[in-house]
């Protein structure tokens, strides 16, 4: 249900993110037709006609204090149970299978690739504008850059978002399950080439990638 | 239940003002300069308020319509403006940067010279001292002060359109390091003037809140108790102590900012040792008190409104007192939640999630005693009672959407995107414009003598509340939808293709919406001069204002100022036989006794 309506998604801890967000869409959906509808209700049970006169009361302690503990309530259990999530997708971040640095600059991502060693800062590193290359379901680690100003590193199709900030290097972390290309566009406004400014996460088949790394490590010695 | 003598309150007053003695010349003895321009009377004070909001109203709408257009039918020239000088726009068509200016100066313009003028700067006027029974602020030089340095900030953030190179373009959140580095943006002296002027209107607000502060701790009439004042000067005075507290925080990251650009300091700047965060914990910690300073004054409205047209009491007075209080304390520990994927600490996220599902719990307090005031009242469907009904339908959706944010897992895709914007717009349309125009309907016959046009009310009411809807809601569908803010050419993306007919229709309606304003301009305008007169109580309402004349003299209220023996929402009360019981009216023992 509703699926036309978050996008598709290949990430593996998109799915406990769209739980939550189903979740807290019934929830608040059932608040919005109980409120809206009780509105509608009272306006039309209660419009003002002749010889009518309003019941004379100042309101009713307990039933203040039930509509104050039940949205307590609800409210505290959707924080406790977006706590977990949250924490193993933002807070725990894996060593991850494949490394990547991407840096944003005024507007473009740029990729930095390990190259043959499997580690980033050796002379066998290579980099690409816009382009990110993972293999899927493989746990990519990603260190997060900037160079001149925040950008936002945004995969819809990921379920996932981390601003970039200059000075800081951020770890982020994503495990793709389902090859494709899909946009990464930048989220956070970054100057007069904000829009626009995107680049592409092409997911492979084992043997896709196995092949995109040997024409990329081709000369290159570790 | 009181606090001090209301009797040496009176006295103070007095003294305090010492030409608001209610004398019939009072009113003729100043010139047009003392009477239009440099007025202390708060009431002049409040309609200059209003006038400025009214004109930054207008500016700041008409730049939404522009950024409308240009998400509707991106780098097609607007029809009409193939006059307007390049680099600015070419043949009519929106350049990036010039994009970017209008949806940052929309937004500045909308909270800092529309709403908060309005609201705060207007009614808290308008309102605080006719509603407490006071004969005009305790300040009255430093009132006429606030606003004119209130509307020199208004000018310099005007006047920043013409510099060159543009205003401001960093969005009115200022994110640094693009708003601290001037080739970053390509903004320079637009950029600078945005934060001089908010320096500046932090001074204005700092006289206004001083003002107001003292005027309802000092300055209530006899028997005007804290638990016998309206629930919109409860409002009012909240929204002060907030503006007291949090613009100097602006202020200082304000000044930070223009260091980091003119002066060479470091202070947000990687390079030199700075923080970027660091601006935005300081900006939003001034930034979620001040989504508050613009509901909360909309929220005493609505009670109000409410109450008075429903001809009942309100439900839960005490319970709306507190809950507005505990909303004020708690704005200042939720600001995180603007920064969950800045970089921050997750840890520090999740102590924000909690804080900011506390926050929700006052709002549905509220909510569910303007539902129990409705709850077998005798509700007269007039204009303001329609934009109140309206304010508390859009409020609902406005504070619900806010719980996808508030939940961090659901952020961390929501964040930046078009939801964010349905969610502020339900909040600060919905809600505080939506209690602006309950509120000017409902006090016009007071501030200006006359009534304005009950068809051509509910006309505006009817089409603002269905273009609204259809320029807002539709940004929910196309935020989950992953449609990033602040984009200048949603066409660009291959993802936002099969959204962009969302666009077309959401401009459509804004331009509606847009136009529909007209209906309200010309009401306004039409009844200041030519409506039916008003009388002193049109609404049969049972606050303090309602006892002055109307309009209100300088002073405000002929002879003595009124006592206060009860609450100010016993409507249908059984003591009388009409159903409304002002605040003022002495009863009789006798009265009281034979009610039964």
């Amino acid at each position: 249900m509703l699926s036309w309506w978050l996008p598709e998604n290949v990430s593996t801890y998109g799915p406990d993110i769209d739980r939550l967000f189903y979740a807290i869409y019934y929830v608040t959906n059932a608040v919005f037709f109980a409120v809206q509808g009780t509105l509608i209700a009272f306006l039309i049970l209660y419009r003002h006609r002749e010889g009518r006169r309003a019941t004379y009361t100042h309101g009713n302690t307990t039933l203040e204090i039930v509509w104050t503990i039940i949205p307590a309530i609800i409210l505290v259990v959707l924080a406790f149970v977006s706590r977990e999530t949250w924490a193993n997708i933002k807070g725990r971040v894996p060593p991850g299978d494949v490394l990547l640095q991407v840096t944003a600059k005024q507007f473009n991502w740029e990729v930095a690739y390990p190259g043959p060693d499997g580690k980033l800062g050796t002379d066998d590193d290579f980099t690409q504008d816009n382009d990110v290359h993972v293999p899927v379901n493989k746990t990519v680690r990603i260190i997060l850059k900037s160079k001149d100003v925040i950008h936002s590193f945004f995969v819809p199709s990921l379920r996932y978002k981390q601003d970039a900030v200059p000075g800081h290097e951020i770890p982020i972390w994503f495990k793709a399950t389902k090859p494709g290309k899909y946009e990464v566009p930048c989220a956070e406004l970054c100057g007069f080439g904000h829009s626009g400014m995107r680049g592409w996460l092409y997911v492979h088949t084992p043997e896709e990638y196995a092949a995109w790394a040997r024409e990329h490590h081709a000369g290159r010695t570790p | 239940m009181g606090a001090g003598t209301p009797c040496g309150e009176d006295t103070m007053s007095e003294a305090v003002i010492p030409h608001a003695e209610p004398g019939a010349h009072a009113e003729h003895e100043v010139g047009f300069i003392r009477h239009y321009v440099f007025s202390t009377d708060h009431k002049m004070i409040g309609k200059q308020f209003l006038t400025l909001g009214l004109f930054g109203l207008l500016m700041g709408g008409v730049l939404a319509m522009l950024v409308r257009w240009e998400l509707a039918f991106p780098e097609s020239p607007v029809p009409g403006l193939g006059w307007v000088p390049e680099p600015i726009m070419f043949g009519g068509v929106i350049p990036p940067d010039t994009y970017n200016a209008f949806f940052t100066m929309h937004a500045t313009i909308m909270i800092f010279f529309a709403v908060m003028p309005i609201m705060v700067g207007c009614f808290g006027n308008f309102l605080i001292p006719l509603m407490i029974g006071a004969r005009d602020m305790a300040f009255p030089l430093l009132n006429m002060l606030s606003f004119w340095v209130g509307a020199g900030s208004a000018v310099i953030m005007f006047s920043s359109f013409f510099v060159p190179g543009g205003a401001a373009a960093g969005g009115w959140t200022s994110y640094a390091p693009l708003s601290a580095v001037p080739s970053y943006t390509g903004v320079t002296w637009g950029q600078h003037l945005w934060c001089i002027s908010l320096i500046v209107l932090g001074i204005s607000s700092l006289m206004g809140s001083i003002n107001y502060i003292t005027t309802i701790i000092n300055m209530r009439a006899p028997g005007m108790t804290w638990f016998r004042l309206p629930l919109v000067i409860w409002s009012l005075f909240i929204t002060a102590v907030l503006l007291l507290l949090s613009l100097p925080v602006l202020t200082s990251a304000l000044g930070m900012l223009l260091f980091d650009r003119m002066a060479g300091t470091h202070f947000f700047l990687p390079e030199g040792g700075g923080e970027p965060l660091l601006w935005q914990h300081l900006f939003w910690f001034f930034g979620h008190p001040e989504v508050y300073i613009l509901i909360l004054p909309s929220m005493g409205v609505a009670s109000d409104v409410l109450s008075v047209f429903a001809r009942k009491p309100i439900f839960g007075y005490r319970a709306m007192a507190f809950s507005m209080i505990s909303i004020a304390g708690l704005s200042w520990v939720v600001w995180g939640h603007h920064m969950f994927q800045s970089g921050m600490s997750p840890a520090l996220g999740t102590s924000f999630m909690m804080s900011t599902m506390v926050i929700a719990v006052p709002s549905a307090i509220k909510t569910f005693n303007w539902l129990g005031t409705l709850w077998r009242g005798n509700i007269r469907f007039t204009t303001p009672m329609l934009f109140a009904i309206g304010f508390v339908s859009m409020f609902v959706i406005g504070g619900l959407s806010g719980i996808y944010m508030a939940s961090t897992p659901v952020d961390i895709f929501i964040h930046d995107t078009y939801f964010i914007v349905a969610h502020i717009h339900y909040v600060v349309f919905g809600g505080s414009l939506l209690g602006a125009f309950a509120a000017i309907y409902f006090w016009f016959p007071k501030m200006f003598g006359r009534m304005m046009n009950e068809t051509l009310g509910k006309m505006h009411f009817a089409l603002t509340f269905v273009f609204f809807n259809g320029t807002f809601f539709p940004m929910h569908i196309i935020g989950v939808g992953g449609h990033m803010r602040r984009i200048y050419n949603p066409t660009q993306y291959e993802f936002l293709k099969p959204l962009q007919h969302w666009n077309v229709f959401m401009t459509v309606s804004a331009l509606i919406l847009g136009a529909s304003q007209l209906l309200f301009l010309v009401n306004f305008f039409w009844s200041m001069f030519a409506g039916p007169r008003a009388g002193k109580n049109p609404w049969q309402a049972n606050t303090l204002e309602w006892e002055a004349p109307t309009p209100p003299p300088h002073g405000n209220f002929p002879g003595p100022v009124p006592t206060v023996y009860r609450g100010p929402y016993e409507y249908s009360s059984p003591l009388v036989s009409e159903d409304y019981l002002p605040q003022a009216r002495r009863l009789e023992p006798h009265v009281t006794a034979g009610a039964h």
